[in-house]
């Protein structure tokens, strides 16, 4: 009896000391091992140095605490899909795979258990049509936009004419790298240029055929949707067969510094699209310094600040706190639920202001999210590499993509989706 | 279609000098195989170790700094000294010795006599443990190495070959300097392994491990010796591949490369890696070049591109149905 009376006062006196924290759980699907940790060092440095800079200036967002969870996923789909399960009962309020394999096997289950998926500028492009896809978010733009970008870029290189001229797109030989023939083809039409495809298999280690036919075939670009390794030796082989750099344009995955580094002096002059603010000259990059470094909270060896996709993922920690405020601010609670926060990322609105109140001005564009519209407004710019300076430089504006062309694309291949997995139509 | 000759002439030329790329990684294969019987799967994170530890001591980086300043809470990451290229070479075959040593020490001594599988299993654990210290003592940040190996085009062939031909071969640097490498290393192995009286006693070895110890031989010391050797090419490979892609995990991955090689070429035969790897390089080279051009498309209504990795697996296996041993090795005779 006495031991039944203790037990119950020792149960009661636990419950009351420790009460339960609320906390916004949000997992990090991270790679930093394995043969893509070079890219996936600095995403998951930024992701997480991002919240923990909320957490030390801000305590949290809305006063609540913001809980990463890190799940290392070697970047295999199979251990990311167990990071997800292992994470979800947590409470976790959104995923970012950064992975386009990931992406793929999560849609299902985000959508079943009801938890929002965050691709940004990756994964199923046709998940921009929020119609279709209720928990799928791939905003601020997608693979689509980007071939597009590329091709505008093109076009204000050349006048507005592409008429007669060449393009080779180099690609990872996956559904990752099949993502932009689609539009590339689609423009090609409208714009008359050539398009050579020549695919690379994983991991890209040797290419020497691709190069060898770009040297014989001499197109006047090449475009390149590479990851990993492949991208490096890409550079390595252009730079060989001494094809002009500022030719050789890569996509948002395929300009970073681990990237042209290893191709020295020779990458100089190789451009690459991105979607984010590139080097520190932000002033969060000065909260970052203060709060995060100086007390030597900073994520992994704190080498990667500033880096490319460093700041890639310090802008989805940004897109992902505004939708935790915009979720608070709809349901009035400052510790959300997933559901919660689908709600707030349907109702996202960034705006300019917005960007520089946090420090970010110019960092990516203003834009509005939607329950059509998932995908955002689909800009990007194009960067170059300056070997010298050892620096990537912005080198245009952000701009749109060709909705004309890509919004029937994503239309088309997502109302197949919906009618393969009998799903209704969401919006009306 | 003289062009097209030319094209498709380079396109071997280059699949020539790819494959003796892929040589070097068979070559740590063949040598462990053919002194010890194991299949060491641990051959291309060898490969990857060596050069991410060469870029380490060359650049002054401490070794498990991320652990330490984990433990300790200090801040240290490099020893702020920048070595000679030789002097960095000379400390990493240290390394790869010590590592051969260790290798003998704590896994080999246990399974002497084991089964074949039984060893295969335990270079497969090898190589995910290596990975793993490799990744904590030298971080997974890509590295670029420092050596004054050439690379680019050769300018000499190409306008010879635009002299001749109207028409300037691509021929890579690193590729012919890989090709040189290669030549060395495959003519002193063979010389050791055929007339070095320690040669004789790894392919005792090689073929029966309580025979070779009854008639004197230290199995101990002959598996450090080998192991070291493989060290030694896996280092070479490492850096001439590294040259290319800079050094990053995903190194690890030119094993793929090497099996077919080994399987055209046979798993104990020195010069046949260097053969195998040559016929490899070609086929799948010429063989991607035919599918993939504008007349083969004409002519059959399709083209294929990216076939080199299944390809040079299929070459092989058509080399295996008629000679299972391999192109160059020893013929398999099973006594009752």
């Amino acid at each position: 009896m006495k031991l039944t009376k203790l037990a119950a006062i020792a149960t009661a006196a636990l419950t009351m000391a420790t009460p339960v924290l609320a906390e916004l759980v949000i997992p990090s699907l991270s790679y930093r091992t394995g043969p893509y940790a070079a890219g996936g060092i600095p995403l998951a440095d930024g992701y997480a140095d991002y919240f923990h800079l909320l957490n030390e200036r801000d305590g949290g967002i809305g006063g609540v605490m913001v809980n990463v969870i890190e799940c290392e996923t070697g970047y295999n789909t199979e251990k990311g899909v167990e990071c997800y399960e292992a994470t979800k009962g947590e409470g976790a309020l959104v995923y970012q795979p950064l992975s386009t394999g990931m992406t793929y096997q999560l849609i299902p289950k985000v959508t079943a258990d009801g938890i929002p998926l965050h691709t940004m500028g990756y994964g199923r492009t046709s998940a921009a049509n929020g119609e279709v896809f209720s928990n799928v978010f791939n905003y601020p733009t997608n693979y689509w936009d980007a071939a597009s970008v590329a091709v505008n870029y093109l076009l204000d290189e050349n006048e507005g004419d592409l008429n007669g001229k060449s393009i080779a797109l180099v690609y990872h030989n996956s559904a990752y790298g099949k993502e932009p023939i689609r539009t590339l083809e689609a423009l090609a039409e409208i714009h008359g240029y050539d398009l050579t495809l020549l695919p690379v298999d994983h991991p890209g280690q040797e290419q020497k055929s691709q190069w060898l036919q770009i040297r014989r075939e001499r197109p006047d670009y090449v475009v390149m949707w590479g990851f990993g390794v492949m991208n490096a030796v890409a550079i390595q082989e252009a730079a060989n067969i001494r094809f002009p750099m500022e030719n050789f344009i890569g996509a948002w995955w395929s300009g970073a510094e681990h990237d042209v580094l290893p191709a020295g002096a020779d990458s100089d002059g190789y451009k690459a699209l991105t979607m984010n603010g590139l080097g520190m000259d932000y002033p969060i990059f000065d909260d970052i310094q203060t709060y995060i470094v100086d007390r030597g909270l900073a994520s992994g060896a704190g080498d990667q600040i500033g880096t490319v996709l460093y700041n890639r993922t310090i802008y989805a920690g940004f897109l992902t706190h505004m939708a935790i405020l915009k979720a608070q601010e709809i349901h009035g609670v400052a510790d959300i639920t997933p559901s919660m926060m689908r709600d707030g990322m349907e109702a996202l609105v960034i705006t300019d202001e917005m960007m520089a109140e946090h420090g970010m001005a110019g960092f990516g564009p203003a834009f509005e999210v939607t329950c059509e519209n998932h995908g955002g407004p689909g800009m990007g710019a194009v960067s170059q590499w300056d070997a010298t300076a050892q620096t990537w430089n912005l080198i245009s504006e952000f701009s749109e993509s060709d909705k004309d062309v890509i919004n029937p694309l994503i239309e088309e291949d997502s109302l197949a989706y919906a009618a393969e997995n009998d799903i209704e139509l969401r919006c009306n | 279609m003289f062009d097209q000759f030319l094209y498709g002439t380079e396109a071997a030329i280059n699949g020539l000098m790819t494959g003796v790329m892929y040589s070097l990684v068979a070559l740590g294969f063949v040598l462990i195989f053919k002194s010890s019987g194991i299949f060491n799967y641990a051959q291309g994170v060898m490969a990857l170790f060596g050069a991410l530890t060469l870029v380490g001591i060359q650049s002054g980086q401490v070794p498990f700094a991320h652990l330490i300043n984990a433990i300790f809470g200090t801040k240290i990451h490099h020893f702020g000294w920048t070595l000679p290229a030789i002097l960095a070479i000379v400390l990493t075959i240290g390394v790869m010795i010590l590592f051969a040593w260790l290798v003998e020490r704590y896994l080999l001594k246990h399974l002497v006599n084991q089964e074949p599988i039984i060893l295969f299993m335990a270079t497969i654990g090898l190589a995910y443990f290596m990975e793993g210290v490799g990744d904590l003592m030298w971080g997974s940040d890509i590295k670029k190495i420092d050596l004054p190996i050439p690379q680019g085009i050769n300018g000499t062939i190409d306008s010879l070959t635009y002299d001749w031909f109207g028409y300037g071969f691509y021929i890579d640097n690193l590729d012919i300097a890989a090709a040189i490498i290669a030549v060395v290393l495959v003519v002193a192995l063979t010389i050791f392994s055929q007339y070095s009286t320690t040669g004789r006693a790894l392919r005792a070895v090689a073929d029966d491990h309580q025979a070779a110890l009854s008639v004197g031989i230290s199995l101990r010391s002959i598996w450090v010796i080998v192991w070291g050797i493989a060290g030694f090419i896996a280092l070479v490979a490492g850096v001439m591949w590294g040259a290319k892609s800079g050094v990053q995990f995903s190194l690890s991955l030119i094993t793929l490369k090497a099996l077919p090689v080994l399987m055209l070429g046979g798993f104990t035969s020195i010069p046949g890696a260097i053969i195998g790897g040559m016929i490899i390089g070609v086929g799948e080279k010429v063989f991607e070049f035919i599918v993939s051009s504008s007349w083969f498309g004409d002519a059959m209504g399709f083209t294929m591109n990216a076939t080199e990795n299944w390809f040079a697996y299929v070459l092989a296996l058509l080399f295996l149905v008629f000679r299972p041993q391999g192109l160059f090795g020893d013929k398999i005779i099973e006594r009752v």
